[in-house]
């Protein structure tokens, strides 16, 4: 295990023209962090931060400069307290200059020495917006060049991010193309890698928290022929991370067992279906399968005598043209193909192979058993993966290719044949095509978003989250999405906005209504509630009706309190329940607790908004189920807290947004004046300040 | 279904496929095959495989023989009865003249394909004339209509399943397009009248008839004389419906496979696309992987399957629970619990819909980028009126300019980012090889994309690549080797099909088990043709000069020769050290029990037999070894 731990220093820009980004690196740091605590409990991390107020760091006791780079942690074995320090980075005060990132390497080189080779690595996250100090001799090229040598020479790996996409903002160009120049050095000498990321979201995902030794599935010869065999290694390309398997736990043990496992064991018995109580041991058992009603038993023996029992081999079919595969033809995650490492021959050979086909655009088609004793085949399609890059080989990309069993025909009505009112007419026509162009998330010149390679998974990044939260409070709840992570799941507002127009006069052209000759129980598809179900049962199917009706349990069920992830909506289907009244006074109450919590426990201006949606949605509520006074008292109260708690600048939120009390023009019952309404925030702020 | 903690690490690679199951089950289908026996069934051939005539009957009775292997893999809930008329011998229920049904012991008329069906049924053209004969049933002046019987014997078999619960389709197959043209005048209309109500009252029923009609190249069979008003096709249909008289066997047979293949909705979605305006779609799975389908446990004895229980115990107190609602994640040396609310509360990141997120170039759209098969997908107005007009509009102009959206799809089952990707519509002579609608490819996150091309890159090295000249041998090499008609999926999978033809083997208890054809493997033959091989050879010289052999002996033997030079020193010294013992001698004494396992492994490293297992197992593969 310690053999392979990896050595990663954390270079992060903390000068001020960072503090926007911070969150964000946070949240990839420490994501990065919790990673290796479960998967790499042996990695060691350090910290460096420059660009920060303080100085503290051995380089400076040394030989002096370095000011303003701060060791934050030494390299230490992945603990929670390093999660904890990255959580809470210091905001720095001057415009931090990257290459410090000797302070990383110099931390590195001591710790290790030549040892653990391959296994270092720099991470460096900046803007790489201000320059770097002059050094004291030689040109800046030259110092780069020196510390990129002794990096080599001591087999640090550097992955760079720099931050870009605020351009505009009083830059100066020549300090960035000189950054830029300078940060190319780096890759040309060393095993550097550099990224650029424009938005948030791509920040998050620009540095891979989950480090995984690639391994071959197949190594030697991509036979053309039996007399031409190129030496070739493939590796998978992509291969979804799942979800962490989570052992089952039982809390059957006393409280006071220090030493309890918790575990759960699973135990599988056969019995026979006649006589229950039966335990049909091992070696009785026999493999059966299906065949129409009947079930046919093949024992082992037979299995092994009669099946399909390939060579080990990766043998080419032939080549196709590349529009005869259609892209949906691909079935699993992606392989890829390199000539051998080290065998320049056959380097060529798929580099020659690769761009002809890219030349002629044609794909090759290939049979390949990866292993022997591989019950198998696959069959698949090579495409050429051309690089631009120097360093890197030309290979193929391999996908699999459905067989004749795997493909389902289906026919399908041709759009042709359909009625005339289902045809698009030429107008609107025009608005779809002015829609798929605005909508544009590669728009040229810019960053692409959401590129796969960039986009991190929501899921499991709140799964990671959640985790943390957790191991400081065993009963935290599952957290909101967060900002970053939402626009990977729902729209961008700003492009959205920025296309409103277009998607305006989309919606003006076409009509869409539910269809009045269905029942209502089976009209949900136009609601947009996050139920999370999308099955909506079919044609009688049991099994779906099934799921509809637990579906809507649950969404029943879920609406008896509220809770931290949709309290609006929760809210609302608490006052909307009519099966007992007393749900209404349940859910005022609720919320108002719900908006409390939220105000006293934000430190940043996040849950302000948050609690600020709760606070209309129960201004609302309590409006059309006329209980104002509800709401007054309510926001009274919470005035009161706000001095206690000198929480007055949610207070001035709130009154930017114009919340007031509900007066009797709106609620009759209401004992307060429309005046009084309005000047009820406004009078009292002086007092606060 | 969100509560099974079973569900939430379940691989999504099962549930699409239990998803499968459970609506084969709940929606079945039944057929009866009608086929046509009269005598020019057998007179009328065309040219089939192999240039050989085949006739009609032939063909019909293939088509069919085909159809029932693949479903009783792919849906053997499936019921069906298979009915010949213009026969001699008569077997239904309902006792009319000139209608057979066919069928095997165990087994009710209309009911799902056995074993015995299809091997009996495999052979039925040897016993055919002998046990049912063919006769002409409808001949002027006799009254008899064995057409109109035939549907009425195909209606009473399909009666058994209402058609809320089961499609039922009659599939008939003939090569008379004038059944009626021996006869004349009123007792003709008559007949007609009669036969054509009788197929109307079968419709009414929610019976589709489809008419799989038998021509040849000279004599086209006219679907305008008759058939066209039975099965109802409208004129412009009519034409269209027709295959060409030049059409092959294959389409025919692919036609029926095609047919067979019930459409199936694996699930309705929403598509948000934005301010509100939503749409319904339909998915649909086109493309799974098959697998050779569960394995079921068997009591080796009986014979009678298993049934499997799942007991949870406590680790700690050794108490039997249920199944737990909570779990564990060990971390920062602590056990962190979660509910499996809570676990499937972090899995809901968004409305169970597809939201519309922005469009992209195809070119955005890279080979690497794909996880798992796609999806189809086809709008729908049975609910959002007015869905279909958008999607149309939206697939058009994402044709048109190349473009695909990007969308997150936040099913319960594996909420992802898509591409949704435009396909246009494919049709050629044997039909619609490509449906229109849009395809949901699943789209890989940052830490599901590995980065081996920078993997082995060296610092300073760069790599070697191509010159023009080895590009140029390399095309014409490709231009060689050009499979012309290729298409995807032409292959049937040679495991499956070898696990299918053993299955049937023993099912049947035949002696031997079939060979099975590998289609995969390269056309050998091809390869050895001239100009692919002076291709190749030129390919080889530009590249590898004249040290190819040199390469392929030399290259890549660092590691790999090192290990297997060990392993051939240590067999030699096994076989050093193993000559001193007797083992003839040890093993007829019973004394090998007294050797060491490293002893004992010394004879299996010498005769290359493996050392894996017990002491146990090592004496007996010694023993089997030597024969004893």
């Amino acid at each position: 295990m310690a053999r392979n731990r990896e050595g990663l220093v954390l270079l992060l820009d903390v000068g001020p023209s960072m503090h926007k980004v911070l969150p964000e690196v946070q949240k990839i740091c420490s994501m990065l962090i919790q990673k290796k605590l479960i998967y790499r409990k042996f990695d060691e991390v350090g910290i460096v931060i420059f660009g920060a107020e303080d100085t503290d760091n051995e380089l400076t006791i040394e030989v002096g400069g370095y000011e303003h780079v701060v060791v934050l942690r030494n390299i230490k074995v992945v603990d929670g307290d390093i999660v904890e320090a990255l959580q809470e980075l210091p905001r720095g005060t001057v415009a931090g200059d990257y290459l410090d990132a000797v302070v990383g390497m110099d931390m590195l080189i001591k710790k290790y020495q030549l040892t653990n080779k391959g296994k270092k690595r720099i991470c460096l996250i900046t803007d790489a917006q201000n320059p770097i100090k002059d050094p004291y001799k030689g040109t800046k090229d030259d110092q780069v060049s020196t510390i990129a040598v002794q990096m080599a020479a001591h087999g640090v790996r550097m992955e760079t991010i720099i931050v870009r996409g605020r351009l505009g903002e009083d830059i100066d160009q020549r300090i960035v193309d000189e950054n830029d120049h300078l940060l190319h050095l780096f890759s040309e000498k060393t095993s550097a890698k550099t990224v650029y990321v424009e938005s948030p979201t791509s920040l998050l995902g620009a540095l891979r928290t989950r480090d995984i030794s690639p391994v071959t599935i197949f190594r030697g010869d991509l036979e053309i022929s039996p007399k031409l065999k190129i030496k070739v290694w493939v590796y998978k390309k992509t291969s979804e991370e799942k979800f962490p398997t989570l052992k089952k736990y039982s809390d059957k043990a006393p409280p006071t067992d220090k030493y309890a496992t918790h575990e759960v064991k699973v135990d599988y018995e056969y019995k026979s279906v006649e006589d229950p109580s039966k335990v049909i041991p091992p070696n009785q058992r026999i493999k059966g399968y299906r065949y129409g009603p009947q079930v046919v038993p093949i024992s082992s023996v037979e299995w092994d005598a009669f099946k399909f029992k390939p060579e080990k081999s990766v043998k080419l079919l032939g080549f196709t043209n590349a529009s005869n595969i259609l892209r949906h033809y691909y079935m699993k995650d992606v392989n890829i193909f390199i000539a051998e490492p080290g065998n320049a021959r056959a380097a060529i050979a798929v580099s020659a192979l690769a761009r002809a086909m890219k030349e002629l655009n044609k794909v090759a088609i290939v049979r390949c058993v990866w292993r022997q004793g591989q019950g198998s085949v696959v069959l698949g399609v090579l495409t050429p993966n051309l690089s631009e890059k120097d360093k890197t080989p030309d290979s193929f990309c391999f996908n699999v290719l459905p067989f004749a069993e795997d493909v389902r025909e289906f026919q399908f009505p041709s759009f042709s044949n359909f009625p005339a009112s289902w045809q698009p007419s030429e107008q609107e026509q025009q608005a779809a095509d002015n829609l798929v162009m605005m909508l544009d998330l590669a728009p040229p010149g810019k960053e692409e978003a959401l590129l796969p390679e960039f986009t991190p998974n929501p899921i499991l990044e709140r799964f990671y989250h959640h985790l943390e939260l957790k191991s400081k409070q065993p009963d935290a709840a599952v957290p909101p999405l967060d900002r970053t992570l939402k626009k990977i799941t729902e729209p961008d507002p700003q492009l959205f906005s920025e296309s409103k127009s277009v998607i305006e006069a989309l919606c003006k052209s076409f009509e869409v209504k539910e269809n009045p000759k269905l029942k209502k129980s089976t009209r949900r598809l136009l609601q947009e509630k996050p139920s999370g179900s999308d099955d909506e049962g079919g044609y009688g199917d049991t099994s779906n009706a099934l799921a509809i009706k637990s579906d809507e349990s649950q969404l029943l069920a879920k609406a008896d309190k509220i809770g931290d992830l949709t309290p609006v909506q929760d809210f609302e289907a608490m006052m909307s329940r009519r099966d007992n009244p007393d749900w209404v006074a349940k859910a005022i109450k609720d919320m108002e607790n719900k908006i409390c919590n939220m105000v006293e426990n934000c430190k940043g201006g996040d849950n302000y908004c948050k609690a600020l949606e709760c606070l209309v949605a129960l201004r609302k509520g309590c409006i059309l189920e006329q209980e104002p006074k509800q709401f007054n008292d309510f926001l009274h109260h919470l005035f009161r807290l706000c001095q206690e708690k000198k929480l007055g600048n949610f207070w001035e939120f709130l009154a930017s947004k114009e919340l007031t009390l509900i007066s009797t023009s709106e609620a009759i019952d209401s004992e307060v004046t429309e005046d009084e309404a309005k000047n009820f925030l406004v009078k009292k702020l002086p007092k606060l300040e | 279904m969100e509560l099974n903690p079973d569900d939430i690490f379940k691989d999504d690679e099962d549930d699409s496929d239990s998803e499968f199951y459970q609506q084969r089950e709940s929606s079945k289908e039944f057929v009866v095959y009608l086929v046509d026996a009269s005598p020019k069934m057998f007179s009328t051939t065309c040219p089939g495989e192999d240039q050989k005539n085949e006739t009609h009957f032939h063909i019909a009775v293939s088509c069919i023989a085909q159809s029932l292997k693949t479903q009783i893999i792919n849906r053997s809930y499936d019921e069906v009865a298979i009915c010949f008329f213009n026969t001699r011998e008569k077997r239904n229920l309902q006792d009319v003249n000139g209608v057979f049904v066919y069928n095997v012991v165990e087994r009710e008329y209309l009911d799902r394909p056995t074993a015995r069906l299809i091997k009996d049924f495999d052979c039925i053209e040897e016993s055919f004339m002998k046990d049912i004969g063919c006769q002409y049933g409808i001949l002027s002046g006799s009254r008899e209509n064995s057409l109109y019987n035939a549907l009425w014997v195909a209606q009473a078999l399909l009666r058994k399943g209402s058609s809320r619960t089961a499609r039922t389709t009659i599939l008939l197959f003939t090569n008379e397009d004038d059944p009626f043209g021996s006869i004349k005048g009123a007792a003709k209309a008559d007949m007609t009248r009669t036969t054509l109500q009788r197929a109307k009252d079968a419709q009414d029923l929610g019976i589709s008839i489809e008419l799989l009609p038998l021509g040849r190249p000279d004599q086209e069979f006219n679907v305008s004389l008759f058939y066209a008003q039975l099965i109802g096709l409208e004129d412009d249909d009519a034409a269209q419906f027709m295959p060409s008289a030049g059409q092959k066997l294959e389409d025919m047979k692919d036609q029926l496979r095609k047919q067979m293949f019930a459409k199936r909705i694996v699930r309705r979605i929403t598509l948000l696309i934005a301010n509100g305006l939503s749409i319904e779609l339909n998915t649909y799975a086109l493309i799974r992987p098959t697998t050779p389908g569960a394995i079921m446990w068997l009591d080796s004895v009986t014979n009678r399957p298993l049934k499997t229980e799942r007991s949870f115990i406590c680790a700690d107190t050794g108490a039997l629970m249920h199944e737990p609602t909570k779990l564990s994640q060990s971390y920062k040396n602590e056990n962190i619990i979660f509910s499996v609310e809570e676990l499937s509360e972090i899995k809901r990141v968004s409305t169970g819909h597809l939201r519309l997120l922005g469009f992209k170039p195809l070119s955005c759209l890279k080979d690497y980028h794909n996880l798992r098969p796609s999806t189809f997908v086809f709008p729908s107005d049975k609910e959002v009126v007015g869905s279909t007009r958008i999607f149309i509009a939206l697939h058009r102009s994402m044709l048109r300019l190349n473009r695909f959206a990007v969308a997150y799809c936040g099913s319960s089952f594996h909420p992802r980012l898509v591409a949704l990707v435009a396909q246009d519509e494919i049709i050629n002579a044997g039909g619609q090889v490509e449906p229109p609608g849009m395809y949901m490819i699943y789209l890989p996150y940052t830490d599901d994309v590995r980065l081996i091309e920078e993997f082995h890159s060296e610092s300073n090295v760069r790599v070697p690549r191509a010159t023009d000249d080895h590009i140029k041998k390399a095309a014409d090499l490709i231009k060689r080797t050009y499979l012309k008609d290729f298409s995807v999926c032409q292959f049937a999978n040679p495991a499956l099909q070898r696990h299918y033809a053993m299955l049937q083997a023993l099912a049947l208890e035949e002696e031997e088990i079939p060979d099975t054809i590998d289609e995969t493997l390269p056309d050998e033959e091809g390869m050895a043709r001239l100009g692919v091989v002076k291709a190749i050879e030129e390919f080889k010289l530009s590249v590898y000069g004249d040290k190819y052999d040199e390469e392929s002996n030399s290259v890549g033997n660092g590691k790999a020769n090192e290990a297997s030079k060990k392993r051939k020193a240590a067999a030699e010294n096994a076989a050093n050290e193993s000559a001193n013992y007797d083992w003839a001698d040890l093993a007829d004494n019973g004394q090998l029990k007294d050797l060491t396992v490293a002893e004992l492994k010394l004879y299996l490293t010498a005769h290359n037999l493996p050392v894996s297992g017990k002491k146990e197992a090592l004496i007996s593969r010694i023993l089997t070894h030597m024969g004893k």
